[in-house]
């Protein structure tokens, strides 16, 4: 099973813990509904539609509030400490959460003593904290875009505000970038790096790329980096290993872009939409992009 | 001048002073350096945004870095307008600099800019802000629902109602779409 943390731009939002379900374009989780903008709503709602297809069950949420004071991102970080360890899910999704160092090694403390060790996906804000920490080797995969690619082929920066220069948004050298990044074991053991080409990678160096079909408009479009980690968070939670599932995620997301048609003023909303019509298109085909 | 003005291109360099000479000032939270920033820029203090250093970084930290010698008068100050700083350290190693490149991408009816990593994107015919992408901190959501769909002269700024370093990119290219759409 998948559970997923994160939280929604609703400061008044309680901290919840459940099933989540979709409804007519909307998150469900404990009776509350989550209007689905972008952020950890866009990444629960592309999992659910990659299930629905599947027939798998909903994924488990852990949602809080926050608006980037932090407070519910404390609140959650606590809950968490307190019970992850009674869990046994297949998979976990970190995503848009205060980054906070102290607090990200004591659920990853919680994690590692746990009898059967989850899967482990860090997106976002989870990402950031992950590498702050300097744990990103404790993760399977994180899906950074290139400018946090080089943030984490950065080793003195804390943060993508601070990447230095010279890294920064070097698309045509992206293998290097990689290659840095797991030097200074700031990767995770398998990146998926979204841009105008999706890469596959792990230590060994690139494993997929895919290239088409390209939108150029998706990289305007807030949350297309959130669908993409939903989908591939929810197709590992399949059982199929990370390497297929990523390239599987890459092709479908950038499939539901082309069929969204979409401008630089789409809303993600729009793009999932297409989701299940994309995956079943895909897995029904040939996948592109093996390396 | 813009409380981010540091940053731009075109603006003249900060004069780069002696490590020996500087201090830094530590906050509870990125939203009070924020306020610090802007109250101390609008006094006139030479003083700039920066990262901390490894030993009391927390997670998504700024600091300001000032003249040490200055410390009491700029500590009372702040201290007068309610954001009092948790420490002022001297400087003993560089401190972390913030990204100074935007990322200009036209899309013929739209126009996107790129700041570290947030990217705001607006319809050059109405000034409308149609989307804003990138970023990792929990008020990235929260920016993007209160700006999308706004006109670029009626959106809050990211500083008003961000919180984080990623709030502060965004304030970054939020000015820098507003130089090249509204000054031309």
């Amino acid at each position: 099973m998948l559970a997923v943390v994160g939280t929604v731009p609703d400061h008044e939002f309680p901290l919840l813990a459940g099933r989540v379900t979709l409804e007519n374009g909307d998150i469900c989780i404990q009776g509350r509904r989550v209007i689905v903008k972008r952020g950890t709503p866009a990444l629960l709602a592309s999992a659910i539609k990659v299930g629905e297809t599947l027939s798998q069950e909903e994924p488990f949420g852990y949602l809080v509030g926050d608006i980037g004071r932090g407070e519910g991102s404390q609140q959650l970080y606590k809950y968490l400490a307190k019970h992850l360890s009674q869990t046994d899910f297949h998979i976990i999704a970190f995503h848009y959460i205060q980054p906070l160092i102290g607090w990200h090694n004591r659920i990853l403390s919680v994690i590692e003593k746990m009898k059967k060790r989850p899967i482990l996906v860090a997106d976002a804000g989870y990402m950031y904290v992950a590498k702050m920490s300097g744990r990103s080797d404790a993760y399977d995969l994180f899906t950074p875009d290139v400018g946090e690619l080089a943030f984490l082929a950065d080793e003195l920066a804390p943060h993508p505000f601070y990447t230095r220069g010279f890294l920064l948004h070097e698309e045509n050298r992206v293998s290097d970038l990689i290659t840095r990044a797991y030097v200074h074991r700031n990767a995770s053991k398998y990146l998926l790096v979204k841009g105008r080409k999706d890469y596959v990678a792990n230590k060994n160096g690139v494993q997929a790329i895919i290239d088409s079909p390209l939108e150029e408009a998706m990289e305007a479009i807030g949350g297309t980096g959130d669908t993409l980690t939903g989908i591939v968070a929810a197709l590992i939670a399949t059982g199929i290993d990370i390497r297929e599932a990523a390239i599987t995620a890459s092709n479908v997301n950038r499939l539901a872009g082309v069929y969204a048609h979409p401008t630089p003023a789409t809303q993600v909303r729009e793009i999932i939409h297409h989701i299940p019509k994309a995956l079943g298109e895909i897995l029904s085909g040939n996948q592109e992009g093996e390396a | 001048m813009s409380p981010f003005g540091f940053l731009r291109k075109d603006q003249p360099e900060v004069e780069e002073r002696e490590k020996a000479d500087s201090g830094f000032l530590v906050f509870e939270n990125t939203s009070e350096v924020i306020q610090a920033e802007n109250l101390l820029k609008k006094k006139g203090w030479k003083i700039r945004v920066m990262g901390p250093p490894p030993e009391i970084r927390k997670g998504c930290d700024l600091v300001i870095e000032f003249p040490l010698i200055e410390e009491l008068k700029i500590t009372k100050i702040l201290q007068d307008a309610g954001i009092p700083s948790l420490q002022a350290v001297p400087v003993t190693n560089p401190l972390l600099q913030p990204v100074d490149l935007f990322q200009i991408k036209d899309f013929g009816r739209h126009l996107m800019v790129q700041a570290a990593n947030m990217k705001l994107t607006v319809d050059k015919e109405s000034l409308t802000i149609v989307n804003i992408s990138g970023g990792g901190c929990p008020d990235v959501p929260y920016l993007a629902e209160q700006m999308v769909g706004k006109n670029l002269n009626e959106a809050p700024a990211p500083r008003e109602i961000g919180h984080t370093l990623c709030g502060y990119a965004l304030q970054l290219a939020y000015e820098e779409i507003r130089r090249r759409c509204l000054q031309s």
